[in-house]
């Protein structure tokens, strides 16, 4: 009994130095003999001599929106490539899973994981819709979750200290809160288009309807009006009838955050539409995809999303900049990244894999990973990222908040649309 | 049970007269949509009704020979459009869709029709005619496993990402004047469409020796053979014209909608099912007259009914009124609003 108790005080002294000595430490460089290693709360990932740690990808790589999910399976891939051994030992992603951008798909995805005890983390969801259901099951497990692109306030906090309703411990994003993003494209209606009343439409998702709501609230504590807040079904084709209602209030702007292809149809019939003849449009980053921005009708259409212009930003654990990142990703899978959270992925992916490097101890070959302690040495992430610092809040919030809002002018050139920033927020 | 069935009628009534009733004092208060949206409504939903209508047709018609839903259905009108997009591209990057926009969504719709009839004369082939003697449950449960098939493979061929017609010509975009009436010139041209050729199909199952064969088929298929009708090859005819008519349906959809994808026919399908029930199961009248009315239920239900009762995002019911409306319609009269055309087995 003494000797487990003289371990759990060394290892805790290990630990406590690597957090405090910063980066790259490894805690299980050294291996220790003779001793007995005693899990956490949460219990522990042993790792046999001579095998792999193993994490998991968990992101939309088929269906509509598989455009965002398969740059972040492979900025996953990236980052592990990059980082190299984690605690002297190789890591593994595993199969890649599919959430499906679905609660069917995050729950299957999150089921099929924790059934293998041996996994750490998981670099997903892709998703907000998909962690809603993921992030109890993940949780639970006492595993941990950093989702690359899950954006809904519904996962984390409402910023202002309370968690919300699908917040599970254990979960962690390096994309923003929608609860900025909504206020980011209030203030671009308000201020910079001088804009006051608006609609929303939203298609019941968590993402889609979270986004709405945190735009019609930031909206009407700026002064505007929205004369209707309404929703699609996924699946719908047919728009006249939601434009026609919301149509009735006469809106000056129009914001639809939902995805292909129901966005497609909103945009293709609402010239149609009585009342909305001059309206302005604005989507969110669901919809900064190629076979939306190359419709005739998407030309002077607002996106709203993420500030993707990274600049000199490097990665503070591998050293890598967003420009490298994407000659290796070109050079690597022979296309330029569909979707906007590459970087976010591959942040995400180096943020676990330091922390289980930081926990991770060796005790005569066989390596321990407490997952109570990767939990805590995750909250306690202070590190530069390509995206920007990455600071974790107590609920996971911790990517950072540049939003920015793009017009698409041609969309026989879209590259164009994609780079012509108009409108910029950061809290 | 009359009893109950009456309080539900009158039950029903009297929710749909107030609700009614408060749109129009809502509209008369200022609220809610102007004339125009009303206009608007009413077009589109009658345009998508419309394609129901056409989906429609081949249930209907493959129900009333061989009495079971071939929910496959949904999925032969999805592969015309989807081979119809492969053409229109093509036609578009070599310019003639912007320079013959006539020709061009002729070959569109040829090609869309080809296929959906090859796609439902295969289907038949290998699927259902090796069934012909099971109970009718079989090829039921078969033809929902053909839908999955055929999703997945066109997912498989072409991809799962939404595949966008080129816009059609401003004409079509623009409005157009009938009647003192100003209406999209796309929804103008789909009603026109499908109207034509529901008479003609009308007029082929009347006026044709295949048609004659088709509705002594559906009557009794021992007799017909003992009069001498082939009756496999009614059968394959039956399905031929019903994935015409499908097909039909996938060019008018990329007209309105233009873009389509490998789930895009499942939809479609289960409303174009609910249409034939609506209009009366085996009846070609009914089915077309039951897609317009489930796709006026549709377009202008929520916003008549709903928005009544002051419910905050009714456009998002619109399902649920389509739903609704065929329950009612089936409470009032259960063998659809243009009766059942039934084979003497049935009947009997």
């Amino acid at each position: 009994m003494k000797g487990i108790l003289r371990a759990r005080r060394l290892l805790a002294v290990a630990v406590l130095l690597v957090a405090a000595c910063g980066e790259s430490v490894p805690a299980a460089d050294s291996d220790l003999t003779g001793l007995e290693f005693e899990a956490g709360p949460l219990g522990a990932v042993v790792v046999p001599p001579g095998e792999q740690i193993q994490i998991r990808s968990l992101n939309t790589i088929s269906g509509d929106n598989a455009f965002l999910g398969i740059p972040n399976q492979r900025g996953v891939e990236m980052a592990i490539e990059d980082y190299g051994p984690v605690a002297g030992r190789e890591v593994s992603m595993g199969t890649p899973l599919d959430d499906l951008c679905s609660p069917d798909g995050g729950q299957s995805g999150a089921q099929a994981t924790v059934a293998d005890p041996s996994v750490v983390g998981v670099i997903g969801t892709t998703c907000s819709s998909a962690a809603v259901a993921a992030s109890p099951l993940i949780s639970d497990a006492g595993m941990v979750m950093i989702a690359p692109s899950n954006t809904s306030p519904a996962l984390t906090s409402d910023l202002a200290g309370n968690p919300s309703p699908s917040h599970h411990p254990g979960y962690y994003r390096t994309a923003h809160n929608d609860l900025f993003q909504g206020k980011a494209v209030a203030l671009f209606v308000r201020d910079h288009l001088g804009l006051d009343t608006a609609a929303a439409i939203h298609d019941g998702d968590p993402y889609t309807q979270g986004l709405a709501e945190a735009f019609r609230d930031a909206f009407e504590e700026l002064g505007g009006v929205v004369t209707a807040f309404t929703a699609v079904n996924k699946g719908d084709t047919d728009m006249i009838a939601v434009l026609t209602e919301v149509a009735a209030g006469r809106p000056q702007t129009l914001f639809f955050p939902v995805f292909m292809p129901e966005g497609a149809f909103i945009v293709q019939q609402v010239d149609g539409v009585a009342g909305l003849e001059e309206v302005t449009l604005i989507v969110s980053a669901a919809l900064l995809v190629d076979n939306f921005m190359e419709l005739p009708e998407s030309e002077g259409v607002y996106i709203s999303g993420p500030d993707l212009r990274f600049g000199d930003n490097r990665n503070s654990i591998t050293g890598r900049s967003a420009a490298e990142l994407l000659d290796a990703y070109e050079a690597a899978y022979g296309e330029p990244p569909s979707g906007g959270y590459l970087a976010h992925a591959y942040d995400a992916t180096t943020m676990l894999l330091r922390a289980i490097d930081r926990v991770a101890v060796a005790i005569d070959g066989t390596l321990h990973i407490d997952r109570a302690q990767v939990r805590d040495e995750l909250t306690r992430t202070n590190m530069d990222g390509i995206i920007g610092p990455i600071d974790c809040d107590q609920f996971g919030d911790c990517g950072t908040q540049r939003l920015t809002v793009l017009y698409n002018t041609d969309a026989r050139n879209i590259e164009a649309g994609k780079n012509n920033v108009v409108f910029e927020y950061a809290p | 049970m009359d009893s109950f069935l009456w309080v539900v009628r009158i039950g029903a009534i009297v929710l749909l007269i107030w609700g009614v009733a408060g749109t129009v004092v809502q509209g008369l208060s200022g609220q809610g949509p102007t004339g125009e949206a009303w206009r608007d409504l009413v077009v589109a939903g009658i345009a998508q009704g419309a394609m129901y209508g056409l989906i429609a047709l081949g249930y209907s018609m493959v129900y009333g020979v061989l009495g079971f839903i071939n929910f496959a259905h949904g999925e032969v009108f999805m592969s015309g459009g989807m081979v119809g997009f492969f053409v229109a591209n093509y036609l578009w990057e070599v310019g003639l869709w912007e320079t013959n926009f006539v020709l061009a969504i002729l070959l569109v719709l040829l090609s869309s029709i080809l296929t959906s009839t090859l796609v439902a004369v295969i289907v038949e082939r290998i699927a259902y005619r090796p069934l012909r003697a099971s109970p009718r449950l079989i090829p039921l449960i078969t033809s929902i496993g053909i839908s999955f098939f055929l999703q997945y493979t066109f997912a498989g061929l072409f991809g799962v990402a939404v595949k966008n017609y080129p816009p059609p010509p401003e004409s079509l975009r623009s409005r157009i004047s009938l009647l003192g009436l100003e209406i999209e010139g796309s929804k103008l041209l789909v009603i026109v469409v499908a109207v034509a050729t529901m008479v003609g199909l009308y007029l082929f199952v009347e006026k044709t020796r295949t048609g004659r064969s088709i509705r002594a088929v559906a009557e009794d298929k021992e007799i017909a053979a003992l009069m001498g009708i082939d009756v496999n090859r009614t059968i394959v005819a039956t399905f031929a014209v019903g994935g015409a008519m499908a097909g039909v349906a996938g060019t008018l959809w990329a007209l309105l909608f233009r873009g389509v994808s490998f789930i895009t026919g499942f939809l479609p399908g289960i409303k174009a099912f609910t249409a034939a029930v609506l209009g009366g199961i085996g009846n070609l009248p009914g089915a077309m007259a039951g897609g317009v009315l489930l796709g006026l239920f549709e377009g202008v239900g929520p916003q008549l009914v709903l928005a009544g009762f002051g419910i905050p995002g009714v456009s998002q019911l619109k399902d649920v009124v389509a739903f609704t409306a065929l329950v009612l319609v089936l409470i009032f009269k259960p063998t659809g609003l243009f009766g059942e055309r039934l084979s003497a087995e049935d009947r009997a």
